[in-house]
């Protein structure tokens, strides 16, 4: 069944605020592997030059899922069967490393959907700002619904 | 910090290679909230047509970034990093899992911003898992 195109240019603000919690942090580092100490040792942090720990660069794919709720991949009414999604492009802008402390609000863009042959392609935007409205970061993603293209007239 | 005057066009930041095994896609699916069933369910990811339980692609891209971050550091100092996901890291249930080998290149620098543009290849075995791999890190 193929996605529901209406969906094209809604935008989806975060339904509260997000606070970045060093144990958070530590946690999603040591998922990913990576013992780097600006992301488990506030004083090596401060000694880089941050205020407190920082998050590695795809933290904020946290966020996405947090406020997952919120948005349009969990609206019915869009036509997704999450089993048939992959994840099919990421990037990330940084104005500025996300640290401890930080209360992130989201707002989630459906910037596009289309057919990619079989496939449907959802490309979404992210802007995450603090609280007080200073840049933090710009998500652009790209996911992909497995075989749910409508079928061409040959 | 990596500093710009250390830094050339060319240079080649070496190989690491990371296990991905299913306990690995478990730690990953609890501290990131990505819990699709096609991480760590068998049987449903072959149903709807994968090979096996295959590897959350931000998790293929955390590491991948790792090679930048280490190289530059600062985690801090990545600016940009963006990738297209080009085949899925299929993790079987054994006691090897995936082997995943990232390596990088500096493409490019820009003397104004002091900045720097890596370029990386992540592969397991002969698949091409990441394309278009590019990060732009500040220098000191």
């Amino acid at each position: 069944m193929p996605l529901n195109r209406e969906f094209i240019g809604r935008e989806y603000p975060s339904s509260g605020v997000y606070e970045v919690a060093r144990e958070k942090i530590r946690d999603f580092a040591l998922a990913i592997g990576d013992r780097n100490p600006v992301y488990l040792d506030p004083d090596a942090a401060r000694a880089a030059g941050h205020p407190d720990v920082i998050a590695p660069p795809t933290f904020l794919t946290v966020l996405g899922f947090r406020f997952a709720g919120d948005g349009p991949i969990a609206d019915p009414a869009l036509g997704l069967n999450y089993a048939l999604v992959v994840h099919g492009e990421q990037r990330f802008t940084a104005h500025r490393p996300v640290r401890a402390g930080d209360r992130l609000v989201s707002t989630n863009v459906v910037d596009d959907i289309r057919d990619a042959g079989r496939n449907e392609l959802i490309l979404t935007r992210t802007e995450v700002v603090t609280e007080d409205g200073e840049k933090v970061a710009t998500l652009h993603g790209t996911i992909v619904s497995r075989g749910t293209a409508a079928p061409r007239e040959s | 910090m990596r500093a710009f005057a250390d830094v050339t066009v060319g240079e080649v930041i070496p190989d690491v290679t990371f296990p991905v095994q299913r306990v690995n896609l478990i730690q990953y699916a609890g501290a990131s909230g990505d819990a699709n069933i096609i991480h760590w369910n068998e049987r449903v990811a072959k149903a709807v047509g994968l090979p096996n339980v295959i590897a959350h692609g931000m998790l293929t891209m955390a590491e991948a970034g790792r090679v930048v971050t280490d190289w530059v550091g600062d985690p801090g100092a990545v600016l940009e990093y963006g990738v297209r996901f080009s085949k899925p890291v299929v993790v079987p249930d054994d006691d090897e899992g995936a082997s995943l080998v990232v390596g990088g290149r500096v493409e490019s620098v820009d003397p104004e911003a002091r900045t720097a543009t890596v370029v990386l290849t992540a592969k397991v075995g002969t698949d091409v898992v990441l394309q278009g791999a590019r990060a732009v890190v500040r220098l000191a």
